[in-house]
């Protein structure tokens, strides 16, 4: 097929109308997702297609919307299941984490629970300390549960399609900052595995990870070293379990230094589990200590001066980019 | 045995069949011996046993009317509705005791024990966390067509919790195969309902949604039965429901917990509330059964649980190479144990 702009909400919904075409199984429920067409459009005019057996608005029950998921899978449903926002999964985390992510090991393997958890999260609509944040760590801390987190139009189309045909439950994160980017993308070019990251960029002088939007502004950033002689390579993770650390080794052992971006908290965050990996794993190698670029750890307020402090954005990779490779770099 | 009440509901009902009831539910009641049993012996892996002495009616009554291909979740006190369902005694009690030959490898145990081939979508060791999956399997049951019902038994420790109530809300709302069976037997661990709510007519509260509801005595295993055969029939037909099953917990919350909240006079009384010994009584003053038969009945099942200990014991614990399997599918790559991480780390040049 021809190549053609697409935003990364498009993306999204094209790719849940192709598995509902492609599987009568897919059944998407939750809260909003039908008559109002999703609270960020991603689900708009699904319920004309598919009707409301198959595009199910919910009442506002979050923990029995990812429970009757669990029950829909194990009963041969392939469910997604909306959470509207992310910051609700405090609600969930019993069907989520002690019943969809522990099923298929408590009974012995009998059964998965192939259900996609859509949701979203992050800084960047002033929506305050309860609709802002970036919790990936509660599911990435959960054994059982796949973490997709895509942060390219490309990524969100593709990663989505294959969630759907995963045979473990797949948290799949999307970012409100990014549901209005357009990308010039072919939906039909073969897609990067699930479970490899993606080399966004490739240079000699340290490798910063990186998921989600974050992506953005660490590519914002090297592009701006480069103008200081600064190389990096830029890893763009997609999916965080599976988490593919071999390309990470592969870049970190050949450049020597590594800072990890991420705009969950930094205490006990997806950031601290990267460096701790890289630390233990490339010890050998690193000339510099893996350095953490994360959100601060506070509530995310609804000034946007304080929420944009709040979180890593181009500016602080930058400089600390630019402090890391300081004194090695000749100016 | 403790005297049963007196038999209020002796006349002949012909669409149960009380023989057969009184087997399932002599079944549960030696089985549930034996689990002690296992305990008391040191075979069961861990304490967390929570026998359902004094609720047999609610599993037998029920599940008399469910068919194959309808799923259920149970909670933790569970046993008793899985037997009904038709669960291998020798399986049950093997996984109860974290051995291979369990129908959860081991893996499970007591409260996470299910079997896909029987419905059962599991047991649930979080109080109401079983409720809502039967309001996705209703989903997938009216989306496939299959005229099968799911049903979820809890206790009445489950009404406190909001899941309940929003899956109650579901399944009225979007007329679903469903059945909410509430197995009342007054304690929710150490707390006697009426500490815990002050409307303990239970059923009200599905009324309010919008359900068919109502309250059995638990003594009578052919009320609970009748019940069931209603209810079901209308969950077929799109028609949820809601059944309270009133019955008393004879004996602690687990194995260890010998019930110092609740006093001899309280237990004597709520020990008559005994749903076998009435069943037994009924059989006989029917004229269904005769003495002999009956207690030739019990020596067999007492045979066969007895047998269900000595196959536990002669099974294996898991071996340690299957610790690291089912975490996910598996196609998938088995996660990497920490001693083989460590070694990979520390084996650096």
């Amino acid at each position: 097929m021809a190549l053609q702009e697409l935003t990364y909400r498009d993306a999204l919904r094209q790719a849940l109308i192709d598995s509902m075409r492609e599987n009568p199984d897919v059944i998407i429920m939750g809260e909003e997702v039908g008559r109002y067409g999703g609270a960020y459009a991603v689900t708009k005019e699904l319920i004309k297609e598919f009707g409301a057996e198959r595009v199910i608005d919910t009442p506002i029950s979050e923990p029995a919307i990812i429970g009757a998921a669990v029950g829909a899978a194990m009963a041969g449903l392939r469910p997604v299941a909306e959470l509207m926002y992310v910051d609700f999964i405090g609600m969930t985390m019993d069907q989520l984490g002690n019943q969809a992510a522990k099923i298929r090991y408590m009974f012995g393997g009998q059964i998965g629970v192939p259900m996609v958890l859509r949701t979203q999260g992050g800084t960047g609509r002033s929506a305050g300390a309860q609709h802002s944040q970036s919790l990936e760590a509660y599911v990435m801390h959960t054994p059982g549960l796949r973490l997709a987190m895509p942060a390219t139009v490309s990524d969100a189309y593709h990663l989505l399609r294959m969630a759907l045909t995963k045979p473990d439950p797949v948290v799949f994160i999307e970012h409100k900052a990014l549901y209005t980017m357009k990308e010039t993308v072919d939906l039909d070019a073969e897609p990067l595995a699930w479970g490899k990251s993606a080399v966004r960029r490739e240079g000699k002088d340290l490798v910063i990870v990186t998921y989600s939007r974050q992506l953005h502004y660490v590519m914002e950033a090297a592009k701006k070293l480069s103008t200081d002689g600064i190389e990096a390579t830029v890893i763009d993770l997609r999916t965080l379990n599976p988490l593919d650390f071999d390309t990470i080794r592969e870049h970190v052992e050949r450049a020597g230094r590594a800072m990890v971006v991420s705009e969950s908290v930094m205490t006990a965050g997806v950031a601290a589990e990267l460096s701790a990996r890289i630390t233990e794993e490339c010890f050998d190698y690193l000339e510099d200590p893996v350095v953490r670029v994360a959100g601060e750890d506070i509530p995310i307020s609804v000034s946007t001066a304080l929420e944009t402090g709040s979180v890593p954005g181009p500016q602080l990779i930058l400089e600390t980019a630019r402090k890391l490779l300081g004194a090695r770099v000749a100016a | 045995m403790t005297k049963p009440e007196a038999i209020h509901a002796a006349s002949a009902r012909p669409n149960t069949d009380l023989p057969q009831l009184y087997r399932t539910m002599r079944r549960i009641r030696t089985f549930e011996e034996r689990v002690g049993e296992l305990f008391v012996r040191g075979q069961s892996a861990g304490s967390m046993l929570h026998l359902s002495i004094g609720e047999e009616s609610a599993a037998a009554g029920f599940c008399a009317h469910m068919q194959d291909g309808d799923t259920f979740t149970t909670h933790h006190r569970g046993h008793g509705i899985f037997l009904a369902r038709g669960a291998d005694p020798n399986r049950m009690m093997a996984e109860i005791g974290g051995k291979e030959a369990g129908y959860c490898r081991g893996k499970g145990g007591s409260m996470h024990i299910a079997d896909m081939g029987l419905g059962h979508l599991g047991a649930n060791a979080i109080v109401g966390g079983g409720i809502p999956a039967i309001i996705g399997a209703g989903l997938a049951a009216r989306h496939h067509g299959t005229g099968k019902i799911s049903v979820a038994f809890f206790g009445d420790g489950a009404t406190g919790q909001g899941i309940l109530y929003e899956s109650m809300n579901m399944a009225a709302l979007w007329r679903l195969p469903c059945v909410f069976v509430c197995i009342n037997n007054q304690y929710g661990m150490g707390t006697r309902i009426d500490q815990a709510t002050a409307n303990a007519v239970l059923h009200e509260r599905a009324h309010a949604f919008g359900l068919a509801a109502e309250t059995v005595d638990g003594l009578d295993v052919e009320a609970v039965a009748e019940a069931a055969e209603r209810l079901v029939a209308g969950a077929r037909e799109g028609r949820p429901a809601f059944l309270v099953v009133d019955c008393y917990r004879f004996y602690g919350h687990a194995r260890k917990d010998k019930s110092p909240y609740r006093d001899a006079t309280e237990e004597e009384t709520g020990r008559r509330k005994d749903p076998v010994a009435f069943a037994r009584a009924a059989l006989l003053e029917r004229g269904l059964a005769d003495a002999a038969e009956l207690d030739a009945l019990d020596a067999q099942i007492d045979a066969e649980m007895d047998a269900t200990i000595d196959f536990t014991i002669a099974q294996t614990e898991p071996p340690l190479s299957t610790m690291f399997r089912d975490v996910y599918a598996p196609e998938e790559p088995e996660p990497e144990p920490v001693r083989t991480r460590i070694d990979r780390i520390l084996a650096r040049a």
